[in-house]
């Protein structure tokens, strides 16, 4: 199952999307799951959510935010070229019922992550309202493709160049007050994200499930690296999730354990950067239209 | 050589070998491996210790059955890589089981010079004539019996796998073994330190499986990316083994557990040996070095847990709630953890780890005493009350054992399971489904590498009679 990259490009400012080829994983593939990948021989294993798959084509697709040595090091392979290694699909799938009006909320990586969960609640005849987060306008994507399967799209930016400003949270407001009645929620993006929004959706009695990202190392339950506290038990985001109950997360001990190799991490990419420095190849921008040097 | 002419009692006379070892302190901070193992002449000499007593209560005594006075009839003659041919007819993994069984209640103490001159060091030799014959590019492709056409996949690359596969490539079938891990070996690869097992020889073996035509597949949880049905109807296998180990973490349910700092030694011991942890920055997967770290249990899992804490640089004690005379772990690896600098804080039972900011900051525990034995037939440990005290520590390892990863086990449609969620099988390593075969960890709880490889035999044997229409092992007609 070497995952050969099929396209590895910038989306938005940081966000980048890559296709693998991966058909065994395509064919099994359900909302809500996700990958181990590592990208070379010294990496580490990382998951990453399912943001698409393609059976026909054998294809699965994830977005990455470049913000450490394995996401660098992903950034910089080539078409053609393959990742270490790559497992999956892991984790439950998500649980896609009819619940009348389904509530999707993504920020950062979570904006491709909760396309399958828009097309699969919308199969399954519920009313999908997505919500698109992100700190500016410019960072928004995935707004169409989420869009050709969500009956609405809300945008809200941090600093209002967009939509709604402010936050998901926020935005849930906004559909209370014009008397949206939602009978389901789901968030995948950042910690800080998922825990406000569960907040929002809690005081509004709204049904909230979490997709976490915690940290792990063979994802098949055997370690316990990911473990979490939900309702007061220990659980692991791998087997066990990585789909929770938002309102019965413990927030604090999610961002703790988020936090546990901060130092290691920047101590790891320093070590790359200096080893090899002038190394690291200059793509441009995208979005801004600078040239690479 | 001389062997022929020696008497039973100048056999008796030679004093019983001993590997050198790397010293204590300079090991301590290393990962090499701790015994360099015997030269020829050590090796030659230690087999003449054998009596060849008539009974060969060694060979009862190994889960395998190797030929065990053969292969050292042979070291004694210097005849090294047919005396590790002569092991291999029955054991897959000589250079592994040379280091890891423990000999001490196997083989070596059943030896009829166990009790007044020591047994002869079979494990000792066993390495030496598997490392001899690697090492001198002597290894050789034994005959495989004619295709039977037969087509067997193998979940889990452990050792109780790799025996199957072994076994059932040389009598003629084609073997797939399926890994979820991206490397071959399973607890040899992921659980195993270096310093006890090198990896390399772990590869070794693996691609000497290779060569023998078994097929290796990494990176399929089989239960997630692929099911058993699929095993069988759409990829064609006529028969299954499972073998994927234990492989569920377990904690104590005491406060504090969650915080960073904290590890299941599974963690620990995957983040060190698969992911190369010991060497970061180099590999990417961080394992910090603890300043003080505490190693609950007391078993193989915890003494490698705690070697390995040294070997990064921390101050490390051992928890355990029994007393010495009742550490599970072997007796050389106890010997060795002490002689390193491990201490050893034994009648003593964690109850609440208490930490700053979400990071482990210390452990409480409760002093113990025995009292009664339990179902184990060890006495039990009972709490002495009040009796609490604090260790100050930066990280702990969890080191109490392993319970039944449901993952698989739960997509399987009517498989039996006991009330731990270990599968159900038979003598024979058959489990209620048919064509499908179990053993290892998965099915006796976290145990050692030559039982699991014992049950990958016996189910090798009974699938070869399945496939081939023989009657099963065990049975009248056999």
């Amino acid at each position: 199952m070497k995952g050969t990259i099929v396209i590895n490009e910038h989306v938005v400012p940081n966000v980048r999307r890559l296709v693998l080829e991966a058909p065994v994983i395509a064919r099994r593939a359900k909302p809500g799951q996700f990958v181990i990948l590592i990208p070379d021989a010294e990496g580490e294993r990382i998951p990453f959510t399912l943001s698409d798959w393609d059976a026909s084509e054998g294809t699965i697709t994830i977005f990455y935010l470049e913000a450490g040595v394995s996401t660098m090091k992903l950034t910089r392979l080539k078409p053609g070229e393959a990742v270490y290694t790559l497992v999956g699909p892991l984790g439950k799938p998500t649980e896609i019922e009819k619940f009348g009006t389904v509530l999707l909320g993504g920020g950062c990586y979570g904006l491709g992550g909760i396309y399958p969960l828009a097309r699969a609640f919308k199969e399954k005849g519920n009313k999908v309202i997505a919500l698109l987060e992100a700190r500016t306008s410019y960072l928004i994507y995935n707004e169409d493709k989420i869009g050709e399967v969500a009956d609405e799209v809300i945008i809200a930016t941090a600093d209002g160049s967009r939509g709604v400003r402010g936050h998901v949270w926020e935005s849930i407001k906004i559909l209370e007050e014009r008397g949206e009645k939602i009978d389901h929620a789901h968030f995948v993006g950042c910690t800080y994200m998922m825990m406000t929004s569960s907040r929002a959706t809690e005081q509004a009695g709204i049904p909230t499930i979490v997709s976490l990202n915690s940290l792990m190392v063979d994802g098949t339950g055997m370690c316990g690296c990911c473990r979490v506290l939900v309702g007061g038990e220990t659980k692991f985001s791998c087997v066990d999730g990585p789909d929770f109950d938002g309102h019965l997360v413990d927030w604090d001990n999610v961002f703790a354990r988020a936090g546990a190799y901060v130092g290691e991490e920047n101590l790891a990419y320093q070590f790359h950067q200096s080893r090899d420095d002038g190394a690291i190849k200059d793509d441009g921008c995208k979005n801004c239209g600078k040239e690479a040097v | 050589m001389g062997g022929k002419t020696l008497t039973a009692k100048e056999r008796m006379a030679i004093p019983r070998a001993k590997m050198p070892e790397q010293n204590p302190a300079a090991r301590a901070a290393n990962f090499e491996e701790v015994p360099f193992g015997l030269t020829p002449e050590q090796a030659m000499l230690e087999a003449q210790r054998c009596i060849s007593c008539r009974n060969m209560p060694c060979v009862a005594g190994c889960p395998v059955g190797v030929h065990i006075p053969e292969f050292i009839e042979l070291v004694a003659e210097g005849k090294f890589a047919e005396a590790a041919r002569e092991i291999k007819e029955t054991n897959v993994l000589p250079a592994v089981c040379g280091r890891v069984c423990p000999q001490e209640i196997q083989c070596e103490e059943a030896c009829t010079l166990w009790k007044r001159f020591g047994g002869v060091s079979i494990g000792a030799l066993e390495r030496f004539v598997a490392d001899y014959e690697r090492n001198n590019n002597l290894v050789k492709i034994p005959k495989k019996d004619s295709s039977t056409g037969k087509r067997v996949a193998v979940i889990g690359s452990g050792p109780s796998g790799l025996t199957v596969a072994g076994d059932l490539i040389l009598k003629g079938h084609e073997v797939t073994v399926y890994e979820a891990l991206h490397e071959p070996g399973g607890v040899l690869i992921y659980g195993i330190p270096e310093f006890r097992l090198p990896k390399e020889i772990v590869k070794a073996e693996v691609g000497y499986m290779e060569s023998l035509g078994v097929k290796f597949v990494m990176n399929v949880v089989v239960g997630l990316t692929m099911t058993i049905e699929e095993l069988f109807d759409e990829l064609g296998y006529d028969a299954v083994y499972i073998g994927v180990g234990a492989g569920l973490p377990r904690f104590m349910r005491i406060d504090g557990e969650d915080m960073n700092g904290v590890f299941s030694a599974n963690e620990y011991l995957t983040r060190s040996n698969l992911m190369k942890g010991y060497l970061f920055p180099e590999y990417d997967s961080p394992l910090p070095p603890g300043r003080r770290v505490c190693v609950v249990g007391g078993g193989n899992v915890a003494m490698d847990s705690a070697r390995t804490a040294k070997r990064l640089g921390a101050d490390v004690t051992i928890v355990y709630r029994r007393a010495r005379e009742q550490l599970p772990a072997r007796s050389e690896e106890v010997h060795h953890a002490e002689e390193e600098g491990i201490e050893f804080k034994l009648l003593s039972n964690p109850v609440k780890l208490f930490g700053e900011n979400g990071r482990v900051t210390g452990m409480e525990c409760i002093r113990m005493e025995l009292g009664e034995p339990d179902d184990s037939g060890r006495r039990r440990p009972i709490p002495i009350e009040g009796a609490f005290f604090k260790i100050e520590c930066d990280q702990v390892i969890m080191a109490i054992g392993s319970g039944a990863n449901p993952v698989l086990t739960k997509t399987i449609k009517d498989l039996e399971l006991n009330r731990w969620g270990y599968i159900e099988v038979d003598k024979n390593n058959r489990t209620n489904v048919p064509m499908v075969w179990a053993g290892g960890d998965i099915v006796t709880g976290a145990a050692t590498v030559i039982l699991a490889m014992g049950a990958g035999r016996i189910a090798a044997n009974s699938m070869h009679a399945e496939l081939m229409g023989l009657p099963q092992p065990g049975t009248e007609e056999s």
